[in-house]
C-alpha cells in the first residue's frame, strides 16, 4: 500500500483533543459491550494527512476528464453543494411533521413534475436509491399491472444482448423469465427475433435509448409499436437521457415506464461521492401502480395561502422501495441542475454532449477500429485492438491512458463487442481537453505498435502499477488490520 | 486455436466428448481465450439430476466477464468435476482435459445431430473473429 491503514498508524494513549476536567458529577456509562474493538487512536493531524494523502491517490472528475462510457462522468457543478447544505434542507429529518417541511416538499412536487414533462411521463416517484433499484421499481410495476388484469401468464422479460447487466438481473429478482434478443447488424433490435416472442407470455421489453453502443434505435417506435400490439410494455432504461434531454420524449416513443439516474444525467456526483438516485417514471396507466408514497397537494391553496404539500398513496402501489423518501439530498443538486440551466440549457446538454462524442469518434476512426461505424449519440465504443498488433488489448490501453493523466474508458462492455472501449465524453469537456485526449488516444496508438510493451506494462507513473487482477479476484482478503476481533 | 477432432461443439461454444452413452462437457480453447484468466467456476448441476439440453450446467466468472455453461445434450447427471471450483485456471491451460465440467447419460442421442463437427466449429470461430 502506499499510505499505511488508520490500524497502522495508530498509537496507544493518542488522541485528538484533552477535555478539562469536568464541573459536574461524573456518570458512569455501563460496561461497553464491544470493548474489545481495536478502534484506531490518532491525532488529528495524523488523521487529516491521512485522508488528504488518499484523495491525492484517487482521480476524479475535478482533476481531469473522466471519459467512462455509460456512467455520464459529467462535471458537478459547485452550486449544487451550496443548495444542499441550506439549512432548510441539510437540517431537516423526514419524520417531522409536514407542516414544517413544506419547502422540501413543494422541491420533490416540482422535481415529480419536471422529470415527467422532460421523459414524457404522467406520474413519477423519486423514491429509487439508484439506477438498478429503479429498474426494479419499474419491473415490479410492469408485473402488478398484468397481476391487476388477471394477465398472470405475462412472465417474459425480453432484453437486447447490448443492455446494462441490471436489465436481467433486476427482470430475474422480480420473478420474470429473461429472454435475449441478438441485436442486428447495425446495433438495432432485431425486430424479427422480437416478432418471434411477442406472445401471450410477453411482459415487456427492456429498452436503452441510446444503447450501450451508443446508438438511437432506429427501430425503436416499431419496437414499441410490436410489443404493445402483443399486449406487453415497453422499460426504458433511462441511463442514456444524457442524449436525449430536451429532443426526444421516451414517453413520446412508447416506453411506459422509465427510470433516470440523476447521478448520470442530473450531475449529482457519481461513484464514490454518490449516494446514487434513480427515479422512475410512468405512462398514465401505470400511476395507480407507483411506490408509496408520493408527494402531492393535499390542500389547494388560494390568494392567501399557498397549497398545502404531502405524501399521498397510490390506489394499487407495489409499496414502499425505500426507507422514507429517497435520497433527498440528490434531489435538491438535481432540482438545483435543472433549475440553473432551463429548457434550453438543458437541451444544450443534450446537444454538445452528442456533438462531443461524434467529434471524438470522427478523430479517432482512421486510429481505432469502429465497432459500428455510423452517426453515434452521446459516446461510441472502439475496439481496442489491432491485427497488426496482435499482443495489445484494450486492458493495455486503459492501463496505459492513467500515464497520460486520464481515466480510462468503460472496458469490455458492452459484451457483444471484441475488446470494447466505451467513451463518453459528456457536454462538460471543452474542444481544447478534446483535442488533447485525441493527441493522446493517437500516440498510444502509435505506441501499441512501435513500442507495445510500454503498454504491457503501464501504468507507470500511478501510486501502483498494473495490478494482477487474477489474484485480486481469486485471494480476497476482506477485513485489513482487524483480525484481533476475530481470536 | 485447438480444435479437437473428435468433440462436438455448439455455437456457444461449448463441446461433448461422446463415449459410448456418456457425454463429457466442457468449454472450447477458443472460449477460454475470449473469456481470458478465468477465476470462478461453478457447477450448477448434481449428480444424479436430469437436465434437459440448453439447461445451465456452470458459471464461469473471468477478470472481464461472466459467462454461462449450456448442457449441449440432455440427460442424467454421471458425475461433476469437484476440483474444477478450486482450480479455475484449469479452464485456461486445459480447456479440453483437466477442465471438464459434467458427464452426462445421454437421454437422448439424436440431439447430437444438432451439434457442429470439428470442421464446422473452425468456421464458426472464423466468421465470429
Amino acid at each position: 500500500m502506499t499510505e499505511p491503514l488508520l490500524c497502522d498508524l495508530s498509537v496507544p494513549g493518542r488522541i485528538g483533543m484533552r477535555y478539562p476536567e469536568p464541573d459536574v458529577p461524573l456518570a458512569e456509562l455501563p460496561v461497553l459491550l464491544r470493548q474489545d474493538l481495536p478502534l484506531p487512536e490518532l491525532s488529528e493531524v495524523d488523521v487529516v494527512r491521512h485522508f488528504t494523502h488518499l484523495s491525492k491517490l484517487n482521480y476524479n472528475i475535478d482533476q481531469g476528464m473522466y471519459p467512462l462510457g455509460s456512467c455520464t462522468m459529467k462535471y458537478n457543478p459547485k452550486i449544487n453543494e451550496d443548495t444542499a447544505r441550506l439549512p432548510g434542507f441539510a437540517l431537516s429529518h423526514p419524520l417531522q411533521p409536514i407542516e414544517t417541511i413544506q419547502g422540501n416538499l413543494l422541491l420533490m412536487y416540482e422535481l415529480q413534475k419536471w422529470l415527467g414533462e422532460i421523459g414524457g411521463f404522467a406520474g413519477m416517484t423519486l423514491q429509487p436509491a439508484a439506477g438498478a433499484q429503479g429498474e426494479l421499481t419499474g419491473v415490479l410495476i410492469i408485473r402488478a399491472y398484468f397481476k391487476s388484469r388477471g394477465e398472470t401468464k405475462r412472465t417474459k422479460i425480453l432484453i437486447p444482448d447490448s443492455a446494462h447487466g441490471t436489465n436481467p438481473a433486476t427482470s430475474a429478482m422480480s420473478g420474470m423469465q429473461v429472454v435475449e434478443l441478438k441485436s442486428d447488424e447495425r446495433g438495432n433490435v432485431n425486430l424479427e427475433a422480437l416478432k418471434s416472442h411477442c406472445d401471450e407470455t410477453l411482459a415487456g421489453l427492456m429498452l436503452t435509448n441510446p444503447n450501450t453502443l451508443g446508438l438511437f434505435d432506429e427501430n425503436v417506435i416499431e419496437v414499441c409499436r410490436l410489443v404493445h400490439e402483443a399486449g406487453g410494455l415497453v422499460y426504458g432504461d433511462g441511463a442514456n437521457m444524457n442524449a436525449l434531454l430536451g429532443i426526444v420524449r421516451p414517453g413520446d416513443l412508447g416506453i411506459d415506464v422509465m427510470h433516470y439516474n440523476l447521478h448520470k444525467t442530473f450531475s449529482t456526483p457519481h461513484g464514490g461521492g454518490g449516494p446514487g438516485s434513480g427515479p422512475v417514471g410512468v405512462a398514465a396507466h401505470l400511476v395507480d401502480f407507483l411506490p408509496y408514497p408520493v408527494v402531492d397537494i393535499i390542500e389547494e391553496g388560494d390568494e392567501d395561502m399557498p397549497p398545502l404539500y404531502g405524501f399521498v398513496q397510490p390506489k394499487q402501489s407495489i409499496g414502499r422501495v425505500k426507507s422514507f423518501h429517497g435520497q433527498f439530498g440528490m434531489m435538491v443538486r438535481a432540482y438545483t441542475y435543472i433549475r440553473m440551466l432551463g429548457p434550453e440549457g438543458l437541451r444544450r446538454v443534450a446537444e454538445h454532449a452528442v456533438l462531443n462524442a461524434n467529434y471524438l469518434m470522427h478523430l479517432l476512426k482512421d486510429y481505432y477500429h469502429l465497432a459500428y461505424d455510423r452517426p453515434c449519440m452521446h459516446e461510441f465504443v472502439v475496439e481496442g485492438q489491432w491485427d497488426d498488433a496482435p499482443e495489445i488489448h484494450a486492458l493495455d490501453i486503459s492501463k496505459r491512458m492513467m500515464d497520460y493523466n486520464l481515466h480510462p474508458p468503460t472496458n469490455y462492455f458492452p459484451l457483444i463487442v471484441h475488446e470494447a472501449l466505451m467513451i463518453e465524453p459528456t457536454e462538460t469537456e471543452s474542444k481544447q481537453t478534446l483535442d488533447k485526449f485525441v493527441e493522446v488516444m493517437r500516440e498510444i496508438a502509435r505506441e501499441a505498435h512501435e513500442t507495445p510493451e510500454v503498454l504491457k506494462s503501464a501504468p507507470h507513473i500511478t501510486p501502483v502499477g498494473r495490478l494482477d487482477e487474477v489474484k485480486a479476484a481469486k485471494e480476497l482478503v476482506l477485513c485489513c488490520g482487524v483480525e484481533s476481533i476475530a481470536d | 486455436m485447438n480444435i479437437p477432432a473428435d468433440l462436438k461443439f455448439t455455437t456457444n461454444d461449448e463441446w461433448v466428448r461422446v463415449e459410448g452413452t456418456t457425454g463429457t462437457i466442457g468449454i472450447s480453447d477458443f472460449a477460454q481465450d475470449q473469456l481470458s484468466d478465468i477465476v470462478f467456476v461453478e457447477i450448477v448441476v448434481a449428480e444424479g439430476e436430469t437436465h434437459a439440453k440448453g439447461d445451465s450446467c456452470a458459471t464461469l466468472e473471468s477478470v472481464k466477464a461472466a459467462a454461462d455453461v449450456y448442457l449441449p445434450v440432455g440427460g442424467k447427471v454421471l458425475a461433476v468435476n469437484d476440483a474444477l471450483p478450486d482450480k479455475p485456471e484449469l479452464v485456461n491451460s486445459d480447456p479440453y482435459g483437466e477442465a471438464w465440467m459434467v458427464k452426462i447419460e445421454i437421454t437422448d442421442p439424436s440431439e447430437l445431430g444438432g451439434l457442429l463437427d470439428a470442421a464446422g466449429y473452425q468456421k464458426h470461430v472464423e466468421e465470429k473473429e
